[in-house]
């Protein structure tokens, strides 16, 4: 009984766009959706430095390899804002990144495929950026304080990131043939994992009835990938790329663009850990946390040595 | 608020000072060990785009918090004390500067 | 050799050493112990990279036939390369790494203290605006060389194997010739010995902090002065070098 209260003024709080904060009541379901997304959104963040990081020693030029630096750099800051906001949610940090490392915690799939050229540090930026950026610009409203805080961080961060992206690829596109080739190539590899990055359409999207109703989600897959799709569009013209879709054709009518089929197949099965590197990623995750663990333990002996002294003193 | 064990450090708040003459602002935490650890992880966290001229970091399980179920009785009582507000007094006609 | 030679090379000594440990710290971007260590270690590879520019871009100036940064960074080879013996050591595990910065920015602080009065003012300008980096830098890796001489029984013996194995590099890091002579007398650079003295005091006093003993003083290798490297350095430039040599011909 008294629950049905707590839930009818948990969603009347909702309603009127009042944040959750960490010590409020919330329904188990809400927290288990939230601890659900925001490690995965962390998680994202770290994997994500994996594919990048495969290019800072090989940067072209001192400019490129310090920005391309500070980009993951960030990334780790931003995973690290998402752990906190998890964290308030009564799990550890060293929880979640057991549930990573077992398998039981995604992380988007993008991060799953490699990156096989200086381009795809273009590619990467431009479009997985670009599409996370859209996605993080509408959680910014989400009904949970910490995430929402940890959002706002983050936009106002990544705002470079993109622009870092789209730098390298006009930059190439408009370089020798052999540079345009690359970027161009870089387009066809990333632009149909970009786009699934949103997830499922809508009607095959079970999580987001909940989400949407609890204000975590403030927009659909759907809404999401077309505001996506309708910037990019014409950012790829700008710089004379073709993104690989045929069907891809403006519609007068609805004021956007229709797209082709998306392969959900691939989708499925890199989500199921058959992409090009999901076990590399993973396996390269556990080799670092392993090999830090001694580290981990030193630092907490000498603070716990630091602290009998005191207690001592 | 308690502390949850961790092998990578305890939860530490951290503040950021903007400017001097400016409060300092929470900006968000960082796992550390010990106070110098954390202290370096802050400015490594929260300054890198010169947001800061300087920080404090304190320990998670040291801020006490008031509850939820607290906020009645801690803050609705000044709902109606508007005679704490300047605009409750009203000013003759003409009065300047007050 | 004239002043203008000298100062040449004295600036890739430094520009090289910090641009190739620049690219070693950067390869423990996502393999960090600790979330916050990775960021903390990603921003020390991003002042060596930035320090390594300042001094290679002044290099060229100097020279006056046009040669970028880039161009010192991408297109010399090994025997070419200035860079201190310490600096390209592999990063090994996190004590070894540890161990090698604490090394190198002892050495970059004092060196940095004593050029912030240059006679050249470039020299100065960069060693006054380097030493806030490489304070930190010395701040941060003397805290964890304490925490792991002074933390488990597993982390006090690797740190100091790590120490042990490392310091017969660091010799290196003081000899002087001919450039060193020529601007030493013009006020522009430091007489490498005072700044040795300093390096033992502050290595000495973190040591004890750390409980950890100083290795002895054995045979020192060279190289630095002559462009002499271990093998290390040709993979570690092949690596970074492969885009640009690959492609001639293209801008990036």
């Amino acid at each position: 009984m008294e629950d049905i209260k707590k839930l009818e003024e948990f969603q009347a709080k909702i309603d009127a766009d009042v944040k959750i904060e960490p010590k409020d009541w919330m329904p188990e379901e809400y927290r288990k959706h939230l601890q659900r997304q925001i490690s995965q959104h962390a998680h994202s963040e770290v994997i994500g430095m994996q594919p990048e990081g495969n290019w800072i020693s090989r940067a072209p030029s001192l400019r490129a390899k310090v920005v391309l630096l500070a980009k993951i750099q960030d990334e780790a800051g931003h995973g690290q804002y998402l752990y906190s906001a998890a964290e308030t949610l009564g799990k550890s940090r060293d929880e979640y990144i057991e549930e990573l490392q077992t398998e039981k915690a995604k992380y988007s799939s993008i991060f799953n495929y490699p990156t096989l050229t200086w381009a795809d540090m273009g590619a990467v930026g431009w479009l997985v950026d670009g599409a996370a950026i859209v996605n993080q610009v509408s959680l910014q409203r989400t009904s949970y304080g910490p995430y929402s805080r940890a959002m706002v961080r983050i936009c106002k961060e990544e705002s470079f990131h993109q622009r870092q992206g789209y730098e390298i690829m006009a930059h190439m596109a408009k370089g020798t043939p052999e540079q345009k080739a690359m970027a161009q190539d870089a387009l066809n590899r990333f632009w149909w994992p970009s786009i699934m990055m949103f997830g499922p359409h809508d009607a095959d999207s079970p999580n987001t009835g909940n989400a949407v109703k609890w204000r975590i989600k403030r927009e659909t897959n759907d809404e999401l990938r077309q505001k996506f799709i309708d910037k990019t569009v014409g950012q790829a013209e700008v710089i004379g790329l073709t993104i690989p879709d045929p069907d891809l054709k403006w519609n007068e009518a609805k004021g956007c663009y229709d797209y082709g089929k998306i392969n959900w197949d691939e989708f499925w099965n890199v989500v199921k850990g058959n992409g090009p590197c999901n076990k590399q990623r993973l396996k390269h995750h556990i080799k670092a946390h392993k090999n830090g663990e001694w580290v981990r333990k030193a630092a907490l002996a000498y603070a716990a040595k630091q602290k009998e002294k005191q207690l001592v003193a | 608020m308690s502390n949850i064990k961790d092998s990578q450090g305890d939860v530490w708040e951290v503040f950021v000072q903007s400017k001097p003459g400016l409060p300092h602002k929470h900006a968000g935490s960082v796992h550390a060990t010990d106070k110098e650890m954390a202290l370096q992880n802050a400015r490594d966290m929260y300054t890198r785009r010169n947001e800061g001229t300087c920080l404090w970091v304190v320990p998670l399980n040291a801020i006490v918090s008031s509850m939820p179920e607290d906020s009645g009785s801690f803050f609705d009582p000044a709902d109606d004390k508007a005679y704490r507000h300047p605009t409750h007094y009203i000013m003759p006609e003409g009065a300047k500067h007050i | 050799m004239t002043t203008k030679e000298a100062l040449i090379n004295y600036c890739l000594r430094i520009g090289d050493t910090s641009l190739i440990l620049g690219q070693r710290m950067s390869e423990w971007c996502s393999n960090g112990p600790i979330l916050e260590e990775d960021i903390a270690m990603t921003n020390i590879a991003l002042d060596h990279i930035g320090q390594a520019r300042t001094m290679l871009t002044y290099a060229g100036e100097l020279e006056g036939k046009g040669r970028t940064e880039d161009d010192f960074a991408y297109k010399r080879h090994e025997r070419e390369y200035y860079n201190s013996l310490l600096s390209e050591r592999p990063n090994g595990h996190f004590g070894d790494t540890v161990a090698r910065n604490f090394l190198q920015s002892a050495y970059f602080y004092h060196l940095y203290s004593a050029l912030s009065s240059s006679k050249d003012n470039m020299i100065a300008a960069h060693a006054a605006k380097s030493l806030k980096e490489v304070t930190y830098h010395l701040r941060h890796s003397a805290e964890w060389v304490v925490r792991l001489g002074d933390g488990t029984e597993e982390s006090k013996e690797k740190i100091q194997t790590s120490f042990d194995e490392i310091w017969e590099y660091t010799g290196d890091l003081f000899e002087m010739n001919e450039v060193d002579d020529v601007l030493i007398k013009e006020g522009i650079a430091i007489n490498q010995t005072e700044i040795k003295a300093k390096w033992d005091k502050t290595v000495d006093e973190v040591l004890v902090r750390a409980k950890l003993q100083r290795p002895k003083d054995a045979y020192m290798h060279s190289g630095r002065l002559n462009a002499i490297h271990s093998e290390y350095l040709g993979h570690l430039l092949a690596e970074m070098q492969f885009l640009p040599r690959a492609y001639p011909d293209a801008k990036w």
